[in-house]
């Protein structure tokens, strides 16, 4: 069989298991990389979050009845009414011819538009099936925004899981936005956070920036497709996850520049993430200091109550969401926890470059997943606290081990200093029920 | 391509899972990409398993499509035996590694395991999940079967069965189990195995044991079961016990089966008929109920509600299609249409127009019914970790019938309350958006000012109400307003009769008079 696809996965995993040193993207990482069943999800997952925070957007799954079971489980099962989000099946009929199957896309589209006529921006999203049977949606939404334009914009990106990870669906999602931002005409430079933040700690962000005099500061993703951020070759991001590794070369793409730093986790991480901006913008050290003194100290003494909790307790990271690095740095220098294995699903060594030297020396990294065998090391290392999927920590707490799930860490605001406390408290709760319960 | 928001279904890998999950010393290889290890957590969180699902996907990847996914097969297939050490394997594919068309079934058989292998093929892009676990149950019991084995009768002297049907994120199977095991033994009758769930291959080989089989939830089991009659000769069961009178059929049945008489056995009691039969359930007489479910739930249901209840069956469907023909049957006997539909916004609009007082449903119609702000009860998976609660709780047999009363009558409005709401209406506690009283949660006391009738404002638009949109009816502002009086759990079969009413009388305009001559026409 011939590779069916006309490009490659941005992703860089892994061949055999191997450990030892490896090439990234520039840096060297010393990682043990796995490949074996991966108990992540795949990229279609962001679409529970994307759909809400883009509020004018619809995310038409181009899949199989395994996708719409996956959006329904991973949702909480239908815990949104009215979901922007649906499930175009395929069916053996549209296997039978492609001329069919984009005559059946078609018409899909044309139903679901006229129900919903509240849809500005459509996103046609592919899933393995898709792509394995070649359904072209990049040639698919070009057709069918000559026939909505200019009321309806028609995207597309992949959520596959041959392809994507978890959080890599929205890097997938907002690189697929990157060339329908608008130029940005100013000749000042001006900031965009990119990654999607819950709106709490987007307007926190944005009041900070305002009281540093940085700005124009724009969010990628936009709450709405007329507010899409301008960009060009004087825009600035920072970025907010560290999973949006695509969108950072659209991005570049349009001429804009990373502004490296750690992300916004912990009293530190966010400290870092905005004095990176600051020393752009050529802000003074007072002005700085001034204006984030109070919320750092705010942050600090809020993270106090959970020292005593969470102060030389082992942590085990499952990979999951890319996260795992950020706050493994974050437990590790601001509660004193100390970490045993920090998997993540890939690395990109550029972006989480900052977050590496922060890791206290021999901390073990892994790459990728063979979930077998990390459960054994897993049980080897008789972790206080285990961070993992849904699919594992009912077993895992069966076993005697606490954990916490790593969904929560996603749909929880965590960025940001208002939201240390509450970061904190994810990984306390766990252990305070433990100790709690005399059942 | 079906534009599908939400499913009753999943894919038939997720039927097969649910066969393996609930089984013992069997695992199962399944060829798929990376995510369709979603599915594990159906178990470990909806119904709280403490194992992982004995499952191993071979998660592949994109890079791997143009050389080597079948050998990524094999090792997966291979490290799953030595790591586990099952009795007996199932391998499969999902939807995506359907598609490119590997044949795990041929690339574990030479391997050469050494235990049975039992290969699945379920085909993802035409059928879906209760077909995919009927059809692995089916597969495990034809690749399994000792056709040799002895009667247990023969050494006990006593009749014995198999339970066939119940998997892993079953609704209630756990405890229906039980509630039969216990009724098969009050009957004198040995539960030779129970199946899938709960079974070994073991097991498995030796259903043939049994004189005869229990078909507890036909969507699963009617395949395996009708094998085993044309195979072995074990007769099964037709009737389902859900209800009093289902489950003294279903006893009659096993009577005849096996020459018990059960005349002498010495069954528990149920509270079920005197409760019914009680004064204070006179309040659920007529009550309009829509059912939507799996086939084998809502028919069962349907007959609770209408013999045991008293209700009125105002809308009966099912979301499989391969059990239609039985449910339009039951759809006949209660006069309504039958809706066979996996397609929820159907099942929605279809409620909508019918504006029953009570929707018995899955998960999905729970969420339909309170977008619609009707009462429901849940009798049919799809369901959720709600649905598993830590109490026994069975829907088969004599108890499973209490369980019923209670589930059910526990959303209504009750008794008195009804009466007062009939009295007072737009009452500062109690009214529309307050709920039932003993149902907390719904918004507490109105403002007294809005409460009075006259200041409650006429909404230009309620035709999604109105079981007939034709614009040339039109609601006069007093008989708006006058509507607004019903209490709300009858107010939408009021409207509807109405309407009605006046459409037979040519009547443009509907007054408060038409109202109450509506009324009148049509009683309670």
């Amino acid at each position: 069989m011939t590779a069916p696809f006309g490009h490659t996965p941005s992703q860089a995993p892994s061949q055999t298991p191997t450990s030892g040193e490896t090439q990234h993207t520039g840096a060297k990482i010393n990682a043990l990389r796995e490949r074996g069943q991966r108990e992540v999800f795949c990229g279609l997952t962001g679409i529970v979050w994307l759909h809400r925070k883009m509020q004018d957007a619809f995310f038409l799954i181009v899949g199989s009845r395994t996708c719409a079971h996956l959006m329904q489980s991973a949702a909480g099962v239908m815990i949104f009414a009215e979901p922007r989000f649906a499930t175009a099946i395929i069916d053996e009929r549209d296997l039978a011819g492609l001329a069919d199957a984009n005559e059946e896309l078609d018409k899909t589209v044309k139903r679901l538009l006229q129900r919903r006529p509240d849809i500005k921006l459509l996103f046609l999203v592919g899933s393995c099936p898709s792509e394995v049977i070649k359904l072209d949606l990049s040639r698919a939404a070009a057709r069918l925004s000559k026939t909505y334009a200019p009321d309806v914009r028609i995207l597309n990106y992949s959520g596959s899981g041959i392809e994507t990870t978890f959080t890599q669906g929205e890097d997938a999602c907002l690189a697929a936005l990157a060339p329908e931002l608008p130029d940005e005409a100013a000749a000042e430079p001006s900031l965009m956070v990119v990654g999607a933040l819950a709106d709490v700690a987007e307007d926190q962000f944005k009041r900070i920036f305002n009281a540093l005099d940085i700005g124009p500061v724009h969010f990628l993703p936009a709450r709405t497709v007329d507010r899409l951020p301008p960009i060009g070759p004087n825009t600035r991001y920072l970025l907010a996850q560290p999973f949006v590794n695509d969108t950072a070369r659209a991005l570049e793409d349009r001429g804009a520049k990373r502004i490296p730093a750690p992300f916004p986790f912990g009293a530190e991480g966010t400290t870092a993430w905005l004095k990176a901006a600051a020393d752009v913008w050529g802000i003074d050290e007072k002005t700085f200091n001034a204006v984030v003194e109070a919320p750092r100290a705010r942050a600090t003494k809020a993270l106090e109550r959970y020292r005593e909790t969470l102060s030389g307790k082992s942590v085990f990271f499952f990979p999951d969401s890319q996260l795992e690095i950020p706050l493994a740095r974050f437990l590790s220098r601001e509660l004193d926890m100390r970490l045993t294995e920090v998997g993540a699903p890939y690395i990109h060594a550029a972006h989480v470059e900052q977050e590496l030297a922060l890791l206290p020396e021999g901390v073990r990294l892994s790459e990728g997943q063979d979930v077998d065998k990390q459960l054994d090391r897993c049980r080897a290392e008789k972790p206080d606290i285990t961070v993992c999927g849904l699919g594992l920590a009912n077993p895992l707490e069966a076993e005697g081990f606490t954990t916490k799930w790593a969904i929560e860490l996603v749909f929880t605001p965590i960025h940001g200093y208002e939201q240390c406390g509450d970061l904190a408290e994810l990984f306390a709760r766990p252990l305070v029920r433990r100790a709690r319960l005399q059942i | 391509m079906q534009l599908t928001v939400w499913t009753y279904e999943g894919p038939p890998h997720v039927g097969a899972m649910r066969v393996a999950t609930g089984m013992k010393d069997t695992h199962y290889v399944l060829h798929a990409p990376q995510g369709d290890t979603y599915a594990d957590l159906l178990f470990t969180m909806i119904e709280r398993r403490d194992q992982r699902p004995p499952v191993t996907y071979t998660t592949f990847e994109a890079r791997d499509l143009g050389s080597d996914t079948a050998e990524i097969f094999k090792k997966a297939a291979g490290d799953a035996y030595e790591r586990f050490q099952p009795k007996a394997m199932l391998v499969g594919a999902s939807c995506t590694a359907e598609l490119i068309q590997d044949d795990p079934g041929g690339l574990a058989k030479a391997l050469a395991l050494p235990v049975p292998v039992v290969p699945l093929e379920l085909p993802s892009y035409q059928r879906k999940e209760n077909w995919g676990a009927a059809e692995t149950f089916y597969q495990l019991t034809r690749h399994l079967i000792d056709r040799d084995i002895e009667k247990r009768s023969a050494t006990t002297g006593r009749p014995s069965c198999n339970l066939l049907g119940p998997t892993a994120l079953g609704f209630r199977h756990r405890d229906d189990v039980t509630e039969i095991t216990k009724l098969m033994n009050t009957l004198g009758i040995d539960v030779n195995v129970a199946a899938p769930m709960g079974a070994g291959p073991d097991d498995i080989a030796g259903l043939g044991a049994a004189d005869f089989n229990v078909v507890m939830y036909p969507e699963i089991a009617d395949t395996a079961a009708r094998w085993l009659k044309r195979e072995l000769g074990q007769p099964y069961t037709k009737t389902v016990p859900i209800g009093i009178g289902a489950t003294k059929d279903f006893i009659a049945e096993v009577a005849d089966l096996t020459g018990i008489d059960p005349e002498k056995a010495d069954f528990p009691h149920s509270n079920f008929p005197w409760w019914s039969r009680s004064i204070d359930s006179n309040y659920l007489t007529g009550k309009r109920v829509f059912i939507f479910g799996d086939a084998t739930h809502a028919i069962a249901a349907a007959r609770v509600a209408s013999e045991e209840f008293a209700f009125n069956v105002v809308g009966l469907g099912c979301y499989n299609r391969e059990f239609a023909r039985d449910l339009r049957a039951a759809a006949e006997q209660y006069g309504v249409e039958p809706l066979i539909t996996d397609d929820y916004l159907e099942v929605e609009e279809k409620i909508a127009e019918v504006q029953p007082e009570m929707v018995l449903g899955t998960q999905m119609e729970r969420h339909i019914a309170k977008r619609l702000g009707l009462p429901c009860a849940v009798i049919s998976a799809p369901v959720h970790v709600q649905d598993f609660p830590a109490r026994y709780s069975p829907q088969m047999g004599f108890e499973g019938a209490s369980v019923l009363f209670d589930t059910w009558v526990h959303p209504l409005v009750m008794g008195l309350e009804e009466h007062l709401l009939g009295m007072f209406r737009e009452d500062f506690e109690f009214h529309d958006a307050a709920g039932p009283s003993h149902l907390g949660g719904h918004g507490g006391a109105r403002e007294l000012d809005a409460a009075q009738t006259e200041g409650i404002p006429v909404e230009a638009d309620e035709s999604q109400d109105s079981g007939n949109a034709d614009i040339t009816l039109r609601w006069a502002p007093d008989a708006e307003r006058e509507l607004k009086k019903i209490p709300f759990f009858v107010r939408g079969k009021a409207r509807r009769n109405t309407e009605n009413y006046a459409e037979a009388q040519n009547l443009t305009t509907i007054t408060v008079d038409t109202l109450y001559e509506a009324k009148a026409h049509y009683g309670r």
